[in-house]
């Protein structure tokens, strides 16, 4: 199908282009900008004026709960979430059940994600067999299957010698280790160890949770070489050693979610479980370094870190509910959120769910608008708003402390591959 | 965010902790016990307050003081009082917390008495109930986790000023186990919101919160340092399994460094109290001669228990009459 996006303000973060401009479609590519190409007949033409037409958005943790939860979501519920919040690409933890760790499941796992033809998902194989943290997975087969980088979610592995071999295994072959820093001992209390845990009475996890595994894991790249990237990252300390890592020539990224650029200890108020995420949302002092800090770059993406929870999972008190928050259909309006907040060009802040997610996961086709490139699309209304209800939201999980909010932004049309596949009623 | 447990009016929906209520309400809830007091001394201890409600004492951990209290204080107001043990029931079964609610309250509950070992429980029950229009139920929070015990709280309160008179003028130490405490966070809360000028807590820094001083309170790690002239000295139960979790070597090192003796309380104030809210530890937080010493209030504390926790029950449910 050729399509024709008439007169959007077209932002495109890695060709730095931020214009008013018409784009044609064909055969699920981009084909050019500004002028049809010679002979081009639009099929269909897409009124964007008003509109922005950005790269569909490319999202580094998003749990689809599948296999082994789809009591709390299924590929479609999900893939329907995504498509409605301009998400086209989705990087998947590995800690389903059975986690990510042989081939066949993750071939399986794309082959059910490409027939929907919804969003393309990037699984991120397991690092170790069954998160144990005790034996090495087949990474070379899992890359053929479709894995993208090899991880253990939020499973820390407690043998440091496991975690060296692994590692060196991996950078052999030059994969990408992602690895969120979860000291496992002090790692294990429900909220951060500061003024609100000490007065709720919830047992905390402190700082040191993160950095002292950050350390590891640094020490262990620069050991054997591995290419790191640190997921959800959650302290003002844990942001100083990653930027110094850095400055020490570490081929390090890392990321953050929504839940941590956006909320701080004190929005679990009186007991709020939807505010129950891994890691503890901290201190109002770490959300503001984590806001600098994605701006400036020391952070490379934003994610959502989707983790649908049914509502037996949440209305339990909130050291018995089970951690996570939905956030495909609120990674936009998010981003969004805090580049008017803080002030940033809209190019600026689209790179962190685009270009610079499209870096760590490898992907080259996408993220991007130069002619060439596949067709995922994300065409929205910035000045419009959208309001966050459970009726509203696609997920299947309708747990999320942004509940109840009005947030900016709203997505108009979703296209993969050059084909429409969501478009605002 | 509306504080769920005062109405729109701004009065006491329910208890579940001394953190944000007005000094106006503490004192009040003091107040409305003293004339209960008498009432223990009479030989008919029944007021009709509470005839025809019906008070369930929830309990999902195991505590046979505080249920009987509670269930005493019921009484004595005349009210119908169900006790039950959850743990060893419904729970045990797998049902959720929410269902063992709602399977309550279609029993016409007036009021829950709850106790459990999660931190928020009652507030979760009291969401639960405000989100599905059943806020004619009250809710009294009878220990949750470590995060309050506000009748425990109030009670101290009312044996401090039955005592001293006047909170403005008094220095008060927190001995022991401040970190998994409930009754020591629900202390700090009434004493401070009552106004007294000094609250410290002492204790080694295994056993403090993280940033416990945001709470308003001095600490001190030296218990003669923390006990110099104070006019109250509360101490805190230490439960045996701290020693498991690397909290602390032994209890008799903890005795020996933090436990109260008569020499150490010596450097208190002539005239200072010493409190507990049970059961005791003797020769681990608290000396014998202490404990049964002529500065001990402990047996008064237990007595007022059950005044505060009528006046608790009475205004609730007492005043409003079934809406």
């Amino acid at each position: 199908m050729k399509i024709r996006i008439a007169n959007g303000r077209v932002i495109d973060p890695a060709n730095g282009l931020d214009d008013t401009r018409d784009m044609y479609l064909a055969d699920g590519k981009i084909v050019a900008h500004g002028r049809a190409p010679d002979g081009f007949a639009a099929e269909r033409t897409i009124d964007a004026t008003g509109l922005v037409v950005a790269p569909g958005l490319i999202d580094l943790a998003a749990r689809l709960r599948e296999p082994g939860f789809e009591y709390r979501a299924t590929l479609e519920s999900e893939m329907d979430a995504a498509m409605a919040g301009g998400v086209t690409s989705l990087a998947i933890p590995p800690d389903t059940d059975p986690v990510l760790d042989e081939p066949g499941l993750v071939e399986m796992l794309c082959y059910r994600a490409k027939k929907l033809n919804r969003a393309h998902v990037y699984p991120v194989g397991a690092l170790t067999i069954g998160l144990n943290g005790e034996r090495l997975s087949e990474m070379a087969e899992l890359v053929e299957a479709g894995c993208v980088a090899f991880g253990q979610a939020n499973v820390p592995v407690v043998d440091s010698a496991v975690l060296l071999r692994a590692m060196q295994y991996a950078a052999t072959f030059g994969f990408r280790v992602w690895l969120q820093p979860l000291a496992p001992f002090l790692s294990r209390g429900f909220a951060h160890d500061g003024e609100v845990a000490t007065r709720l009475g919830l047992p905390g996890i402190p700082t040191a949770a993160e950095t002292i595994a950050l350390y590891t894991h640094i020490q262990l790249a620069r050991a054997t070489g591995a290419r790191l990237h640190v997921t959800r990252l959650s302290s003002a300390e844990g942001l100083a050693l990653i930027r110094q890592a850095r400055a020490d020539g570490l081929d390090v990224t890392c990321d953050v979610s929504i839940n941590h650029l956006h909320l701080s200890e004190m929005d679990i108020g009186y007991f709020n479980s939807n505010c129950h995420v891994v890691p503890p949302l901290r201190s109002q002092r770490d959300r503001d370094a984590l806001r600098q800090g994605l701006a400036d770059g020391s952070i490379d993406a934003l994610c959502s870190d989707h983790t649908p929870v049914d509502d037996n999972g949440k209305l339990t008190p909130f050291s018995e509910s089970e951690p996570g928050a939905t956030g495909l259909e609120l990674l936009l309006p998010l981003t969004l959120k805090w580049a008017q907040e803080t002030g940033l060009p809209l190019g600026q802040a689209l790179a962190r769910v685009t270009s610079d997610a499209a870096r760590i996961v490898g992907i080259t086709k996408a993220g991007h608008l130069s002619a060439g490139a596949r067709a995922d699309l994300c065409v929205f209304d910035p000045a419009a708003h959208t309001a966050v209800r459970r009726d509203t939201l696609r997920s299947q999980g309708k747990n999320t402390p942004f509940l109840g909010l009005e947030l900016p932004g709203r997505v108009h049309y979703t296209l993969v591959e050059g084909q429409v596949m969501h478009e605002l009623s | 965010m509306r504080n769920p447990q005062l109405n729109k009016h701004g009065e006491l929906q329910h208890l579940l902790t001394i953190d944000g209520l007005p000094r106006s309400i503490l004192t009040a809830i003091l107040d409305t016990a003293a004339p209960f007091t008498a009432v223990a001394e009479r030989e008919v201890k029944k007021l009709p307050l509470l005839r025809g409600k019906s008070i369930f004492n929830l309990f999902f951990e195991n505590s046979t003081r505080t249920r009987t209290t509670f269930e005493i204080a019921a009484k004595r107001l005349s009210a119908d009082v169900v006790n039950l043990n959850v743990s060893t029931s419904s729970a045990a079964k797998g049902e959720s917390l929410l269902d063992t609610v709602d399977n309550l309250s279609a029993m016409q509950a007036d009021m829950f008495v709850v106790r459990h070992a999660a931190s928020g429980a009652p507030f979760l029950i009291a969401q639960h109930l405000f989100a599905t229009g059943r806020d004619h139920i009250h809710v009294v929070n009878a220990g949750d986790g470590r995060h309050a015990h506000p009748t425990q709280g109030l009670l101290d309160m009312y044996t401090i000023r039955h005592f001293k008179r006047d909170f403005t003028n008094l220095t008060v130490a927190i001995v022991g186990d401040v970190l998994h405490s409930r009754v020591a966070r629900s202390q700090i809360g009434a004493l401070t919101t009552l106004g007294v000028p000094e609250v410290r807590v002492i204790g080694p820094k295994t056993l403090l919160p993280t940033d416990v001083e945001r709470l308003g309170v001095r600490v001190f790690h030296d218990i003669r340092e923390g006990l110099r002239g104070v006019d109250v000295v509360m101490m805190l139960r230490l439960q045996n399994e701290r020693m498991n979790g690397a909290l602390l070597p032994t209890p008799q090192e903890f005795y020996k460094v933090w436990g109260l003796t008569a020499e150490k309380l010596a450097l208190a104030k002539p005239d200072a109290i010493v409190m507990h809210p049970g059961p005791m530890n003797r020769g681990v937080e608290i000396d014998s001669s202490v404990a049964d010493g002529a500065q001990a209030v402990i047996l008064p504390q237990v007595t007022f228990g059950i005044a505060v926790r009528m006046a608790v029950m009475s205004m609730l449910a007492g005043q409003q009459g079934s809406k």
